[in-house]
């Protein structure tokens, strides 16, 4: 036991660490590059010219919200995962983030394209899909593999729905709609990144309010129940606190896949837990999707949209994990 | 060969030839709606003379043959290869969710479509049916191999979701080759979407041929398919030939899913929800399910490429949007079935 804290305590070092770091050679990137020291000094103030600019005002929105993102996605997908029992059933797979763009996107349809409008309507869209798939879904307990392919059949209708309101949409309208609809973080400048970074960070608290809660919920309804804990109550809170996270980050960055999903079991791995790590999901997110921007910004022959990156990374991954579900089966 | 009895097929032979009837007198009358319906609309009466070379005014001759007579080919060519591939993939796995577009066999075949466009410069649907073919026979191969290991392999939601990881590993990088190649795709906007609305003669010329062998390859395996339902060791003392039916089988999905996805993009759904319905109103005989998802699966497409055209005016919505939206739903009503083996 002791052993197994010791080795979460080094991994987490380890993790925050390794994404700070990439995030100084993250901040020096770009069509003018910069040594780490640079951007250090950059960061500290000593230095106030066109580099502090650079670094400062260009760069670093969207290396903060990478790893901000990363690490809501993260979390949420394991609040989810914890509360389904099975790593498919995070906020990716069963059309959370799809919902949530399909709220934003009737929000700006109708509601016009003001920031509290898309929030607000990609929060109700993510909230209304996962009640809907686990509606859907509930038979003898919404479990397994069920959850999933309703989770795939509502998303490839909200797909359809989507692109039927882009083409109903203005023309401007849709084409940023459109970008934002595939998940790049890159448009992200301080003023929507810091409204975004804010709810994010005031959700943080309740999280790990409810982890207690979540701890037990994954002995069982009724082990959790006979602890005395009131299992219904917790488990919507946690559901709403999970869509709520995924909302945010869909509503300023778009749907952004896989992230939610890999994290979390990653960091299960890594920590050889049995419960799912909030912490370590959570480093490991924030440097998962710092380093999928990176290789979509600088890596492939043209900038690709973020999402498309962790789509195709994630996507892997999760053959990777059936393959070796299997094998461990057999 | 000898064949699976029947059994109690006679008192339904009435019922079934109903419903074939009924299903192939829906699909002429959507036949004659996708001339007839669109941003102009033209009179059936008109449309029938302008096919005729009668007294039809030449705007009218302009729009039903040289734009909507295509697309309504094409329509019903990619339907019926769509529709009898799903119906072959949900009879060769046993797997009553199995659909080439959720298998990732349409993804495959649109990725190494992107390649040989993105990479290879091909333009001409002809030349890059090919790249369709290798594509959907590489991801039906994959699809299978990652959904079929081990114990839990095989199982019809294993391979959903096997498909759609696959699905969307292809799909990501299909748009980012499409991204670092503007130009080359410029073209191929409305068939990356899946729509039937710039489909020309001799893209149809070009794949039809394929879809056509795959046709016929699937009315050959449709009674040894039926066989196969009885699980492999009575399929084999009723004398069907196991590994005939399925090398057969997947040639047939790979030419026809290949040739509908090189033609018409990916437009997913239809190969499930088809056969579906066909085995709904025949019951489960494999025959006669092929036989009416071959009128249904078209009238599906077809219906999906009319609506679309009015229904977000002045553009269009792509046949496989409409598609999605009333497939999907069977999608969810089949997994929520108890019967869906290991769901």
């Amino acid at each position: 036991m002791n052993r197994l804290r010791r080795r979460r305590a080094a991994l987490q070092l380890a993790l925050g660490l390794a994404g700070l770091g990439l995030a100084v050679i993250a901040l020096g990137l770009g069509d003018y590059p910069l040594t780490p020291a640079q951007v250090l000094a950059a960061l500290t103030g000593q230095e106030t010219g066109f580099a502090h600019t650079v670094v400062v005002d260009w760069r670093a929105p969207r290396v903060a919200v990478a790893l901000v993102f990363g690490a809501a996605l993260a979390v949420s997908g394991a609040l989810f995962q914890s509360l389904t029992r099975n790593p498919l059933g995070s906020p990716d797979v069963i059309g959370l983030s799809t919902g949530s763009y399909t709220g934003a996107l009737v929000a700006v349809a109708w509601l016009g394209s003001g920031r509290l409008a898309t929030g607000g309507g990609a929060l109700i869209g993510g909230l209304v899909t996962a009640g809907l798939v686990y509606a859907l879904a509930r038979r003898d307990g919404a479990q397994g593999f069920r959850l999933i392919v309703v989770g795939i059949g509502v998303t490839a209708m909200l797909h359809a729905f989507n692109l039927f309101l882009l083409m109903r949409l203005r023309e401007e309208v849709a084409m940023t709609a459109a970008i934002w609809g595939a998940g790049s973080i890159g448009l992200i400048g301080w003023d929507q990144a810091g409204p975004a970074i804010v709810a994010l960070a005031l959700i943080a608290p309740l999280v790990v309010a409810c982890a207690p809660g979540l701890r037990q919920l994954e002995l069982g309804d009724d082990a959790a129940g006979g602890h005395g804990l009131k299992v219904e109550p917790t488990r919507l809170a946690i559901l709403a606190l999970g869509a709520g996270l995924t909302a945010i980050v869909t509503a300023s960055a778009g749907p952004i896949a896989f992230i939610s999903l890999a994290a979390p079991q990653i960091a299960q791995r890594l920590t050889r837990s049995a419960a799912t790590p909030l912490l370590a999901s959570a480093l490991l997110g924030g440097l998962g999707l710092l380093a999928a921007d990176l290789v979509a910004q600088f890596a492939l022959p043209v900038a690709a949209p973020t999402g498309a990156v962790t789509v195709v990374l994630g996507g892997a991954y999760l053959v990777d994990l059936m393959i070796r579900e299997a094998r461990r089966l057999r | 060969m000898p064949l699976p009895p029947i059994v109690s097929a006679k008192p339904q032979l009435g019922r079934r030839l109903v419903a074939l009837v009924a299903v192939v007198a829906l699909l002429a009358l959507t036949l004659l709606a996708s001339l007839a319906i669109g941003a102009r609309a033209i009179d059936p009466a008109e449309v029938f003379s302008a096919l005729t070379g009668g007294s039809a005014s030449p705007e009218a001759v302009a729009t039903v043959i040289g734009l909507r007579l295509p697309r309504t080919v094409a329509g019903a060519l990619v339907g019926a290869s769509l529709g009898l591939s799903g119906a072959i993939v949900q009879g060769l796995t046993r797997n009553p969710l199995a659909d080439p577009g959720l298998l990732g066999v349409n993804a495959g075949a649109a990725f190494f479509v992107a390649i040989a466009v993105g990479v290879f410069q091909v333009t001409s649907p002809a030349t890059y049916v090919w790249f369709a073919f290798a594509g959907a026979l590489a991801a039906t191969g994959g699809v299978f191999l990652i959904g079929s290991v081990g114990r839990l392999g095989g199982s019809p939601a294993r391979l959903v979701l096997a498909g759609m990881a696959f699905g969307a590993v292809l799909a990501g990088i299909t748009s980012i080759i499409r991204l670092s190649n503007r130009q080359a795709f410029n073209a191929m906007v409305a068939w990356e979407i899946g729509s039937l609305s710039n489909i020309t003669w001799p893209a149809i010329a070009g794949t039809a041929p394929a879809a056509l062998i795959g046709i016929g390859a699937a009315v050959a395996v449709a009674r040894p398919l039926g066989a196969l339902a009885f699980g492999d060791d009575l399929a084999q003392a009723l004398g069907a030939r196991l590994a005939l039916t399925r090398v057969t089988g997947v040639l047939a999905v790979t030419l026809m899913a290949g040739a509908a996805t090189a033609l018409a993009g990916p437009i997913g759904f239809v190969g499930l929800m088809a056969p579906h319905v066909a085995r709904w109103l025949v019951g489960p005989n494999q025959p006669w399910i092929m036989a009416l998802t071959a009128a249904l699966a078209p009238t599906v497409v077809l219906a999906a490429d009319i609506i679309g055209r009015v229904a977000a005016p002045p553009g269009e919505l792509p046949a496989a949007t409409l598609t999605a939206f009333v497939g999907a739903p069977v999608l969810i009503g089949l997994a929520r079935r108890r019967q869906a083996r290991g769901l």
